[in-house]
């Protein structure tokens, strides 16, 4: 899974703002991601962060700034120019959204293989053999049981049903995914199964991600860069690591200090 | 009925007697400024088949659900040379059938007939007629639920962003659901199809039996959902594909029997449970067809001859 230009950016970010009524979304949101590069989002509740995931992820409009994809074919394009065709089309191939509430990305009166099989039969698969080949190999990918394809979602536990929303959306091969706190609701020995599943395949297909989460752990294992936010602005950014571990800015300090020790 | 009463002489069932037209109404009930907007959104309809053309549906006389829709596509079309024929589940002379027939009689005065070949208008309820149509006819149908994606999308604003963006993803999903469940495509009625290679589109409650008829037909169809305030169209000689897959490809329903009366074995067969000991027979839901067979001296296993030739060859 290689990007078509290996040294340009695979998303750009520039002076992203959102706001709602004199409210502020987002402010004045610059960065750029790299194919294969993993960015952490994180902040308090209200900070910002969803609001900056449903702009870049081509969910909501932005009051002001750009959000450009690197597509396949044309380049760097500003999503927001592209006609709701393409933009749709780029956001069920290219791209994958997981979200918190696994309700919101399933369809949860069709069966787990359905499920899976969706993208592709909106591509374009018409051969009913083929596409529960390809929803088979996937559920086994996010470890899933094979007895389980043809049972409804609602019948699954919480872990499997963010393991399946994970398999639907990288059925496509997407080379972007948006991960809105896909973790946060699950038990700790869950989350650790479900981080350990998504660190190794976005390793292996090299897919970047930017994650939304509160969770300092889950950054920490996860990502590579890591930005924090506080009331719609991006307060600190850098390497996961030095960020976590010599935070400059108070907030920053704060927040690593909240951690609750085990 | 007491059993005092005498035994009135055979009379002829209310559907055979003619019936005058009233005094009072417009011509064909609606007024005139109605059928001119239910025309505008027909020929909309027409000039992007499968597409859902929205309409100020009117209140009927009868209630929604019994062919308002319709009704309405009918009174916009229908001319006093027209000759309109009205079937309900293929037959003339169930209820829903007769009282429309009646309904237009009375208010337009036009001849109404039973023969599918007579009339130049058609107005169905869940069949196509087996005899092909011609491209001097019309075939109206009844819809109750137009919007083929309402099953998996309940959403109106999605439905129709779907449609615009040719989103028929999940139409396959359901597809696949049914195999996935009972190893074939279960779907026998309201089969969707795709019209013209753009707009899925639900073809009414016909049986999927009847889906390969409306593919290139030679008349006409149009669809009014009254309830719902749709019309749309497919023009004569138009491309109407059922959705399938490859592995999985349409079929249509076929039957071991024939028709105990006429003995068609190229009809759409109901089932008719003629007593209590589990007998039964299959006949042709479509009446005309049926009929017209037996007159031209086909029978069936439980069939009467009807040729005075047969009748002597009974004897």
């Amino acid at each position: 899974m290689m990007a078509l230009r290996d040294n340009g950016p695979l998303l750009e970010v520039e002076g992203l703002t959102q706001k709602y009524g004199h409210q502020i979304g987002c402010e004045d949101v610059h960065f750029s991601l790299y194919p294969g590069e993993v960015l952490g989002i994180v902040g308090e509740s209200g900070s910002g962060k969803s609001t900056l995931l449903r702009c870049a992820s081509g969910l909501m409009q932005p009051t002001a700034g750009t959000v450009r994809f690197d597509t396949r074919v044309d380049g760097l394009q500003d999503i927001y120019a592209l006609s709701e065709a393409e933009r749709r089309m780029l956001m069920r191939t290219d791209w994958g959204i997981i979200f918190q509430n696994a309700r919101d990305g399933l369809r949860m009166n069709v069966s787990a293989g359905a499920n899976v099989g969706e993208r592709l039969m909106a591509v374009g698969e018409r051969h009913y053999g083929s596409i529960r080949d390809v929803s088979s190999e996937w559920l086994e990918k996010v470890e899933m049981d094979l007895g389980r394809m043809d049972d409804l979602p609602r019948t699954f536990s919480g872990g499997m049903q963010q393991r399946l929303q994970i398999a639907r959306n990288l059925v496509t091969k997407p080379r972007l995914v948006f991960m809105d706190e896909p973790t946060s609701g699950l038990d700790v020995s869950v989350q650790a199964r479900l981080l350990d599943l998504v660190r190794g395949l976005v390793r292996q297909l090299g897919i970047a991600c930017i994650i939304v989460t509160h969770d300092l752990g889950v950054v920490r294992l996860l990502s590579d860069r890591l930005m924090v936010m506080r009331r719609g602005r991006v307060v600190e950014q850098g390497l996961t690591d030095q960020v976590l571990d010599d935070p400059q800015h108070a907030y920053t300090q704060l927040l690593v200090s909240s951690i609750l020790p085990v | 009925m007491s059993m005092t009463q005498e035994a009135q002489p055979w009379q002829a069932p209310e559907h055979d007697k003619p019936v005058e037209q009233v005094e009072g109404y417009n011509f064909a009930y609606l007024d005139e400024q109605t059928k001119r907007m239910i025309r505008r959104a027909i020929l909309k309809g027409v000039a992007i088949p499968g597409y859902q053309v929205p309409f100020g549906s009117r209140e009927m006389p009868l209630p929604y659900g019994w062919g308002t829709g319709g009704m309405q596509v009918t009174a916009a079309v229908i001319g006093e040379d027209d000759t309109l024929k009205v079937i309900d589940q293929g037959a003339d002379d169930t209820t829903n059938a007769v009282n429309i027939r009646r309904f237009f009689a009375k208010t337009a005065g036009v001849a109404t007939t039973e023969k599918t070949s007579d009339a130049s208008l058609i107005q169905t309820r869940h069949r196509i007629p087996e005899k092909p149509l011609t491209d001097d006819q019309i075939l109206i149908y009844q819809v109750p639920i137009p919007e083929p994606l309402r099953w998996v999308e309940p959403r109106e604003t999605e439905t129709r962003k779907m449609h615009a963006l040719e989103e028929y993803g999940v139409m396959h999903v359901s597809l696949y659901e049914s195999i996935a469940r009972f190893g074939r495509i279960t779907t026998a009625y309201n089969y969707p199809v795709q019209v013209n290679g753009r707009y899925i589109m639900a073809p009414s409650p016909i049986p999927k039996f009847d889906n390969p008829k409306m593919h290139q037909m030679a008349a006409l169809q149009l669809f009014g959902a009254g309830r719902e305030k749709r019309i749309y169209a497919v023009p004569p000689y138009t491309d109407v594909k059922s959705l399938d897959f490859e592995d999985h490809p349409f079929t249509i329903q076929s039957w071991e029997e024939n028709c105990a009366l006429c003995g068609a074995d190229d009809s759409y067969l109901d089932e008719v449970i003629t007593d209590d000991a589990g007998g039964k027979m299959y006949v042709c839901s479509d009446s005309d067809y049926c009929a017209e067979r037996r007159e031209a001296g086909h029978v069936g296993d439980q069939g009467e001859p009807q040729t005075p030739a047969q009748k002597g060859a009974a004897e």
